[in-house]
């Protein structure tokens, strides 16, 4: 499977055989748990061990709710309280479920960072990055669908601001919308929907998920000196590399540790902190609230939305092209998914050689300019539709789009990239220098870094 | 965490921007040093009593609390209002408003039935109040700074704190506007409230002495209704602290485990 | 191999064994939630336990409540049915056990272990509650002096139950269960 030359399973017993011979399942487990695996990997890379440890836990959590939720716009609410009244240790199932989306979240942005920091979108593991950009997508639709689902007052309005985004689509956005909630407004009908896609969707994330491994096995994980595993023989390939089992498993089990104390506190102690107030009042389609406000993980693409109003020379110039086709609402829409486009299609935007940010000297400023903008537009997303903050959201977006259509072109051409180890282990030598010329017994004795 | 940091330097990096914008957020809200702050604070079973007290005799009348049965008036943890006195507190409990309670309609009767402990205290839609079963966590009393919110952490999310400043920051001035009369609220957003002052000190009298001034009295009832909202508060956080007792246990650990596990392959010495 | 390596090794697998095993308690302690959110929650376990006002029952009359999704019969007897169940032979009982979840196992079905004590009196044996569910196959009994026993009469497959609920005659095995009860006060009796 993988490109990487490596030891295969090889049954052994009479029963090993038989079933091997029928089903190769043994093999496929043990070369994906015995994957040769850059042993340069550094902390960033834990973070697709958190993330699947996200999936799972808000598919059994998720799982188990159902058995006590309605999903009626009448009883939707009431039997979210008598989850967290009643049931047996309903409050924590919940409370577990709504952080979990805000963990699923946190490191699903800092695994993007980390693979658009070093490279890891660029060839051959483009298709890699496309899979994990639908897994994205995916996960915004099952975050807000069961935001919807507790039946507050946020649900319901945010249910009726984002479907009103489908309304923004020219001649056929109307109709869309009404398909989408069942109705003229969001309701029943919707409230059903939503709940049942949002059972769905998740296992359809399990697949992607498969195919996204699957993708970064046959290629073989980046690294953080993006340098290829030498893959001549196995004897070299060994040199760059280690079996996932035992050495990252437990590295990864580590940092996910240490992110599970950080969330349980966080559901502990203040397991409201990351929600809104407003959805703890029961859904009310006559009365919305002051100021509607999606979840943290949506401002920073909220900010980008609301940030191209009618008075923004780019949307006026739009709307003279096309004939008032793409009017101010319509672009914002379009800026709003072409902000996660220009995510996905970086692979073919990027025109540097060098995959890591570590060996790009200018790339890495651009780069970190880019993750405070994220930050920037995140804040921008929950402060009000006015000045500054309309200002600065279209600063932020402004850059965004320049960073992925402008700068990364740009830089491949420009820059003048830094010096780079010739193979992993030079690397992994670099910063273990006593690791240099053994095998695992203590070295000579060489002064530490 | 790493992204909270991160958010924190944001914040520190643009605040002279977010200074600017900074104010007109509605009223201001002073932090209560309540029982139940902090990770290992609990409710004050007297306190949720004398509260309940004053929802009673006071609160009940325009508000509901139907999202709260009736039987977790004895729940440990909670005011602890032994079982029968529950019993005759439900059966005396007056239901104001027939339409919103129909549940309890008792067609042989061709009335309403009394409560008893397994129902939830009755709704009241009868002047349009909201119901209070969650007030203390649908309202947030602390933002800041620069609308990230991050005094939460020391100060909690400020729902009772919101209920204690509304009841108290009645300024005695009123208007009326299209025909409805408003309040001046230096609590409220925007500073005119519909709700008259309900509470002017002295409006119970609490079986037990305690003190019956307004901003005690406000800050019992706050505490009732953070109750009412979050009424598995003692166990969560006790759920809260057993967990990262040993989630940090099994981060040593496989630290550990991890750090002897590569050390041969870093040429470092086993410990 | 030196004995300085073999201390290593043991000490190497003691930090395996206890990490393997923390991490098979925390596993454990997150399933345990997983499961347990099936039993009954604290809205259907309070209502394992009701109290039901009979003030309004007069003699020769029976209430049936709905108690754990189950009927009970709550009937007032008169001296003439209980004198009827008196009189009969525990020799003429199918089943001869009192089946009264108030009684140790084994008691006798005489009339007295059937019915339910008095405030006051504890010997009045008016008061007869019992499961409303015959014990053949579940159907819920006739009542009112039905069956040629002036009992309940099982219109499923034909069990006649007598005047203190004892299978008297047809498929049924067993009495009707006497469940867990109590006379709260005067009027009123609580159920489980």
């Amino acid at each position: 499977m993988s490109g990487i030359p490596h030891d295969h399973y090889e049954p052994k017993t009479k029963g090993e055989k038989w079933v091997e011979s029928r089903l190769p399942i043994i093999g496929l487990i043990y070369d994906t748990l015995m994957i040769p695996t850059p042993k340069n990997l550094n902390w960033w890379w834990i973070w697709g061990i958190v993330l699947a440890f996200c999936l799972v836990l808000q598919i059994a959590t998720g799982i188990v709710l159902v058995m006590h939720y309605t999903p009626h716009v009448d009883l939707a609410f009431a039997s979210v309280e008598h989850i967290m009244r009643d049931v047996n240790g309903g409050f924590m199932l919940r409370y577990l479920h709504a952080n979990g989306a805000s963990l699923f979240f946190v490191a699903v942005y800092i695994h993007i960072f980390r693979g658009l920091f070093y490279g890891s979108y660029k060839a051959p593991r483009e298709i890699t990055w496309i899979v994990g950009m639908l897994i994205y997508l995916c996960m915004m639709g099952t975050a807000f669908m069961g935001y919807v689902l507790p039946w507050g007052q946020m649900s319901f309005w945010g249910a009726t601001v984002i479907t009103g985004l489908f309304g923004a689509i020219p001649f056929i956005g109307e109709p869309i919308q009404t398909w989408l909630l069942g109705g003229p407004a969001v309701d029943n009908a919707t409230l059903n929907r939503f709940f049942s896609l949002h059972y769905l969707l998740p296992f359809v994330i399990a697949g992607l998920v498969i195919v996204h491994i699957w993708a970064f096995h046959s290629t073989g994980n980046n690294n953080p000196t993006g340098v290829d595993v030498r893959k001549g023989s196995k004897a070299e390939a060994e040199k760059d590399t280690l079996p996932f089992w035992p050495y990252f498993v437990i590295k990864d089990l580590v940092g996910l540790s240490i992110v599970l104390v950080i969330f349980w506190a966080i559901v502990g102690f203040m397991p409201n902190y990351l929600g809104h107030p407003d959805n703890y009042i029961e859904a009310n389609p006559l009365a919305t609230p002051a100021h509607i406000v999606p979840e943290w993980y949506f401002l920073p693409f909220y900010a980008i939305l609301r940030a191209f109003t009618a008075d923004v020379w780019v949307v006026q110039i739009a709307s003279f092209v096309t004939g008032g086709i793409v009017d101010a609402k319509f672009f914002g829409v379009l800026a709003m998914f072409g902000a996660i486009a220009v995510m996905a299609l970086v692979p073919w935007l990027d025109t540097s050689s060098v995959r890591s940010g570590r060996y790009r000297p200018m790339f890495k400023w651009w780069f970190y300019l880019l993750v405070i903008d994220f930050f920037v537009l995140m804040w921008c997303g929950a402060m009000p539709a006015e000045p500054p903050y309309s200002g600065i959201s279209l600063l932020g977006a402004t850059y965004w789009f320049a960073y992925f259509l402008v700068i990364l072109p740009l830089l491949g051409v420009l820059e003048k990239p830094d010096a780079m180890p010739a193979t992993i282990e030079d690397d992994f030598n670099a910063h273990y220098p006593k690791a240099a010329g053994s095998d695992g017994s203590a070295a000579e004795a060489t002064p530490a870094e | 965490m790493m992204f909270r940091t991160l958010l924190i330097g944001a914040t520190l990096a643009l605040s002279p921007l977010a200074a600017l914008a900074a104010g007109g957020e509605g009223g201001h809200i002073h932090n209560v040093r309540f029982s139940f702050d902090g990770p290992f604070g609990t409710y004050d079973q007297n306190q949720l009593q004398r509260g309940l007290q004053i929802y009673t005799e006071v609160c009940a009348g325009c508000h509901g609390l139907k999202f709260v049965p009736l039987r977790t008036l004895s729940d440990e943890g909670g005011p602890g209002i032994p079982e029968d006195q529950v019993r005759a507190y439900a059966s005396e409990l007056a239901v104001l408003d027939e339409g919103a309670n129909m549940h309890l309609y008792d067609a042989a009767e061709g009335e309403l039935r009394a409560l008893t402990p397994n129902d939830n205290f009755p709704a009241n839609d009868s002047l349009g109040a909201p119901d209070l079963s969650l007030m203390a966590k649908a309202r947030a009393g602390f933002h800041g700074p620069y609308g990230l919110g991050i005094n939460q952490f020391l100060k909690g999310i400020g729902g009772p704190e919101y209920i204690v400043g509304i009841l108290t920051g009645y300024t005695g001035e009123e208007k009326v506007e299209a025909g409805v009369t408003l309040y001046e609220n230096t609590a409220f957003p925007g500073g005119w409230i519909g709700m008259a002052a309900p509470l002017y000190g002295e409006d119970v009298e609490f079986a037990d002495g305690h003190s019956n001034e307004l901003h005690h009295e406000a800050e019992d009832v706050a505490a009732f209704l953070m109750w009412a909202a979050e009424p598995k508060l003692a166990a969560r956080k006790q759920a809260g602290l057993t967990g990262v007792v040993f989630l940090a246990i099994l981060s040593v650990l496989l630290y550990l485990t991890n750090k002897r596990l590569w050390a041969p392959v870093k040429g470092k010495e086993v410990l | 191999m030196s004995h300085a390596d073999d201390h290593e090794g043991s000490r190497r697998d003691f930090l395996y064994y206890t990490t393997a095993g923390a991490g098979a308690v925390v596993a454990g302690a997150a399933v345990w939630p997983l499961v347990n959110q099936m039993n009954p929650s604290a809205d259907v376990q309070a209502l394992s336990s009701i109290l039901v006002d009979v003030s309004g029952v007069e003699p020769g009359t029976q209430i049936t409540v709905k108690w754990l999704g189950k009927p009970v019969f709550i009937r007032r007897r008169t001296q003439e049915e209980i004198d009827a169940a008196r009189d009969t032979p525990l020799a003429d009982l199918p089943d001869p056990d009192a089946r009264n979840a108030n009684l140790s196992t084994g008691a006798e079905a005489t009339d007295i272990n059937r019915a339910l004590p008095q405030p006051g009196d504890e010997n009045a044996e008016q008061w007869l509650v019992m499961m409303g569910v015959c014990t053949h196959l579940g159907c819920v009994p006739l009542g009112d002096g039905a069956g040629d026993f002036g009992g309940w009469f099982c219109p499923c497959h034909g069990s006649h139950y007598d005047t203190a609920g004892r299978i008297r005659k047809g498929p049924a095995p067993e009495n009707l269960p006497v469940p867990v009860a109590a006379f709260q006060d005067e009027s009123t009796i609580k159920l489980g």
